[in-house]
């Protein structure tokens, strides 16, 4: 009942209850709110130093309108804890920032202090109140959920019950997003994404095995900030950092319009900073800000390390995108392609990526592409589907997100 | 009266465990270890080509992100018969033991001090003692200081007034085993913050050579960051200054600040070098970091091998008496409770666990998704503890200095590091080694490049025609929680089998053979005052450092009836 909509409650503006008033919210509906919680609250943390008090709604009341942060609840479901580690290393904002000044993260199973009974009534106690809901890992669904269980409950029921109260919900990785490795054909567990448990609320996908830090923060404070979580693109994906593709950006492009490629892994090409389109590069035809961003306190990236992307924020890329050191194959998804003719793409069209492997591995120069692609229509390795923009979330209306 | 206890979730671990105790009398009478989790990802690798294992074994787990990577390429290359150039093998080595050493760092301050540590008395801390106290025990540690702790108290005294706890919400603040002065815990608190600065900081190695971290990238063969030392975008003078830097930071942050706070901690605790004993046989392949394609030959003359039954002399290693038993895991074997060498395992998950939601899982014969690996039928113990045990047996002169102070120091045994303390030590004093150690790689690397060794790739074995029609091979690394090993059989240029026997299979394990596995053994008997806040046995399954991702059992589907033509 006091879910804001779209009018998220902002960190340090203004206390709990203050929002509430604000937005019209009764005391009347808010004390029917904390009564149904009393039921459930033992001597948890809002009431901590005050345990001998009687537990009533009007306590809760008093001491949920009081709260300065929003809470955080951070699942890990079936997954590898990379994406928590990945959280660790964030730059700005820190991961100590973030659970200790800016959200008060009642649950997160790598961090938290409590373990069993006491992390578990953490974890439904906080489930009761409005809260921002992070997923790592996937949801596996056979055998009735038992290849991941927290508690003795199914990841399933978990990833349910904490996204009821939630009032923002973001899936971080790839196994929140779609499944990852262990949704790989042939899907043993048959494990799937957040959103495809979530559906009667927005899903912001943060794509990446793992994402890139700062991404996975940045988000959280956008919305902190904003009062709603970032627009993304079609796949939920948030556009401030999975909008363009690695090629777009890849500091490598001039290499590639050029045609200087490495052609096997510490040639003179790889000695000299070449292009690796050739030894497999998934760059063109993935989505992420890893050019832009690049990773750990901005050090390098994959690519400016010598190796080439394996297109870790795409739907699908273990399968989609393997053997991972061929080159990009052009019928990786058949159909949606963008066609170009040379006139209009310039130095790309030159480069002639994509029109039949065959015939581009037998062109070995510049010039050679040049007269062979000159006049017909080049086929760029463009072949991921083009963002097509998902309404924004903040001009949701109050009833799709209760 | 016996009672029924359930640590579920077991927090601050990777993965899913659950832990189950009977107790009685304030005492633990018995206990069984369960892994939640199952993810299939050696399903996944069948009919793949070995030269992309690793990307997809790397995702076994995010923690020890490296490990499985390193373990992946040497199981290929073995099989291929493919050798790797030498600076390849240095840059492993340092992207591999940076990684290391964080991992230790990261376990004991975020994922294990606060079952020694209470953050609830901070705000009674005397900062000025805190801060003396701390500049005698680590005299060269800039942040020892009054503005760092006094920040510190704030902070923590801020969070604890506002009633949101967050990451210490529901903490057993008042249970009555918590030692420490308020004083110490400041201290431990504020170094819980630096080493989450620091660990940022140093991993940057993994990104140079891997271009991130986590899950940095490897390649069979080599290493795929070139060097050419007249070039911006290669390895180069740049990036080799950047590494020496962060080296020296690892160096000192675990000589000056992780070891002596696990010493000073561990001081309060001394009991807890009687508790935790676990099985008494160890298997140990190298020192930290050590790995291989094929039988393990380590450096400097260390034996790999294992020790028996508490006999502290080596057994040298015998490949074949690797076997994994699915008596307590959700697995089937067509010939019944047998031991099975990885190379012919043999493996259909078959879940008979009780329908979640459930209460209690160990009154069946079967309850974890992890397997059972048992060495010439025993379980041992993997991990820094029997690697150092193993080092220190063996009459390593590194080792010797290193740990006979620090026994002396807690007036303790050698055999004493078979306890909750003993790993705790272990994994502190290989900190500080592997430390060493990536300076020594660094300097052998440097001293390579300035006389022309720099190739990082050998082309030879790339191509598919290349490739016996059948092979198979092993990679074995000591990596942070233990001695890992992948197994793969390569037919056809594909993958046809793909085995991990992983530390916290090992670890971690269930019964089998008659033994329980050693986290098991651990518990058994142990102190529990408050069943309803479990912290002494926490203290001692985290001292194994569980990492139970890795522990989910890694398929070998040959003769599966399973139709894989949809893979690829």
């Amino acid at each position: 009942v006091i879910i804001p909509d779209g009018d998220l409650w902002i960190t340090g503006d203004e206390t709990l209850g203050e929002h509430l008033d604000r937005r019209g919210v009764s005391r009347r509906r808010f004390l029917e709110y904390c009564g149904a919680v009393a039921g459930v609250l033992t001597a948890g943390p809002l009431l901590a130093g005050r345990a001998e008090a009687a537990i009533t709604a009007e306590t809760i009341a008093q001491s949920l309108s009081g709260m300065e942060k929003p809470v955080l609840v951070w699942l890990q479901l079936q997954e590898c804890t990379g994406c928590m580690e990945s959280v660790l290393r964030s730059g700005e904002t820190t991961v100590e920032e973030l659970i200790l000044n800016l959200v008060s993260m009642d649950y997160n199973e790598l961090l938290m202090a409590a373990a069993g009974e006491a992390a578990d009534e953490a974890l439904i106690e906080a489930n009761k109140q409005p809260h921002i809901l992070v997923v790592n890992g996937s949801v596996p669904l056979a055998d009735d959920g038992a290849h991941c269980t927290i508690a003795g409950r199914s990841s399933e029921s978990i990833l349910r019950e904490s996204a009821e109260n939630a009032i923002a919900v973001f899936a971080v990785g790839a196994c929140a997003h779609w499944g990852c490795v262990q949704a790989s054909s042939p899907n043993p567990t048959q494990a799937v994404g957040v959103d495809s448990i979530i559906t009667d609320k927005p899903v912001v996908n943060i794509a990446g095995c793992p994402p890139v830090p700062e991404v996975i923060t940045a988000s959280l404070v956008y919305t902190l900030a904003n009062g709603a979580p970032p627009p993304v693109d079609g796949q939920g994906r948030p556009l401030f950092a999975y909008g363009d593709r690695i090629h777009d950006f890849c500091p490598k492009r001039g290499r590639f319009d050029a045609g200087q490629f490495v052609r096997t892994f510490d040639d003179e090409g790889a000695r000299s900073g070449y292009c690796l389109y050739e030894v497999g590069c998934r760059g063109p035809d993935t989505f992420a800000p890893c050019p832009i961003l690049r990773w750990n306190l901005s050090q390098d990236w994959p690519i400016g390390a010598g190796h080439p992307c394996i297109g870790c924020t795409e739907v699908g890329f273990y399968d989609r995108f393997t053997p991972f050191y061929e080159v990009l194959p052009d019928l990786a998804v058949p159909g949606t392609g963008v066609e170009a003719d040379a006139t209009t793409v310039g130095l790309v069209g030159l480069a002639a990526v994509g029109v039949g492997v065959a015939a581009h591995a037998t062109a070995t120069t510049l010039q050679e592409r040049r007269a062979q692609k000159a006049s017909e229509k080049v086929y760029l390795p463009l072949v991921g589907e083009l963002p097509t923009q998902k309404r924004p979330l903040d001009s949701a209306s109050g009833e799709d997100q209760k | 009266v016996s009672e029924r206890v359930v640590i579920d979730p077991v927090t601050r671990i990777e993965g899913h465990l659950r832990i189950e105790v009977t107790a009685e009398n304030e005492e633990i009478t018995e206990a069984w270890s369960e892994t939640t989790q199952f993810k299939g990802i050696e399903m996944v690798l069948q009919n793949r080509d070995p030269r992309d294992a690793w990307a997809f074994a790397q995702r076994i787990c995010g923690v020890c992100t490296v490990v499985h990577a390193i373990a992946s390429v040497r199981a290929v290359e073995h099989a291929l018969g493919y050798s790797v150039p030498n600076a390849a093998d240095l840059i492993r080595n340092l992207v591999l033991g940076s990684q290391m050493v964080q991992d230790h760092v990261i376990h004991f301050y975020h994922l294990h001090a606060l079952d020694f540590v209470n953050v609830a008395t901070v705000p009674e801390a005397d900062v000025d003692a805190a801060v003396a106290a701390a500049v005698s025990l680590e005299p060269n540690y800039a942040l020892n200081s009054v503005a760092r702790f006094g920040a510190v108290k704030d902070q923590v005294t801020r969070i604890l007034d506002s009633g949101q706890l967050s990451i210490f919400t529901n903490g057993y603040w008042d249970h009555p085993d918590y030692r420490l002065s308020p004083e110490v815990n400041l201290i431990a608190v504020s170094h819980y913050l630096d080493a989450l600065t620091w660990q940022r900081e140093i991993i940057r190695i993994n990104t140079i050579f891997g271009g991130k971290n986590p899950h940095p990238n490897f390649l069979v063969g080599g290493m795929a960051s070139a060097i050419n030392m007249d070039n911006e975008i290669t390895i180069n003078q740049v990036k080799l200054n950047q590494v020496q830097g962060m080296i020296r930071q690892i160096i000192d942050f675990v000589e000056n600040v992780y070891l002596p706070d696990v010493i000073a901690i561990l001081g309060a605790y001394p009991d807890y070098l009687d508790i935790g004993q676990s099985s008494e046989s160890y298997m140990a392949l190298g020192k930290g970091g050590y790995n291989c394609a094929g039988y393990p030959t380590p450096p400097d003359g260390f034996r790999p091998g294992v020790m028996l039954d508490g006999k502290l002399e080596i057994i040298d290693l015998d490949m074949d008496k690797i076997q994994e038993y699915a008596t307590s895991g959700w697995y089937r074997y067509t010939d019944g409770d047998v031991g099975l060498q990885p190379w012919v395992g043999e493996t259909v998950p078959d879940y008979t666990g009780p329908t979640p939601p459930f209460e209690w899982l160990a009154d069946n014969e079967r309850y974890t998704w992890s397997k059972a690996p048992r060495y010439d039928g025993r379980a041992v113990q993997v991990g820094p503890m029997p690697r150092v045990l193993s080092a220190y047996v063996q009459g390593d002169a590194e080792t010797r200095d290193d740990v006979d102070p620090i026994l002396a120091q807690l007036g303790a045994r050698p055999e004493q590091l078979n306890s909750t303390a003993g790993r705790i030590l272990g994994r502190a004093i290989e900190a500080v080694e592997m430390a060493r150690q990536l300076q020594r790689d660094f300097d052998a690397l440097s001293t390579g490049i300035r006389a022309g060794d720099t190739q990082t790739f050998n082309p030879d074995k790339w191509e598919k025609s290349t490739w016996p029609d059948a092979a198979k091979g092993v990679g074995f690394a000591e990596v942070a929680r233990g001695t890992l090993s992948h197994w793969v059989r390569v037919t056809d240029g594909k993958i046809s089998n793909y085995q991990a026997v992983v530390p916290s299979t090992w670890n971690g394990c269930g019964r089998a053979n008659g033994e329980r596995g050693p986290y098991e053994e651990a518990l058994v008997p142990h102190p529990l005052i408050r069943p309803e806040q479990p912290l002494e046995p926490l203290r001692t399954i985290h001292s194994f450092d569980p990492c139970q991702s890795c522990g989910i059992h890694v398929l070998d589907v040959t003769g599966s009836e399973v139709a894989w033509a949809k893979v690829q």
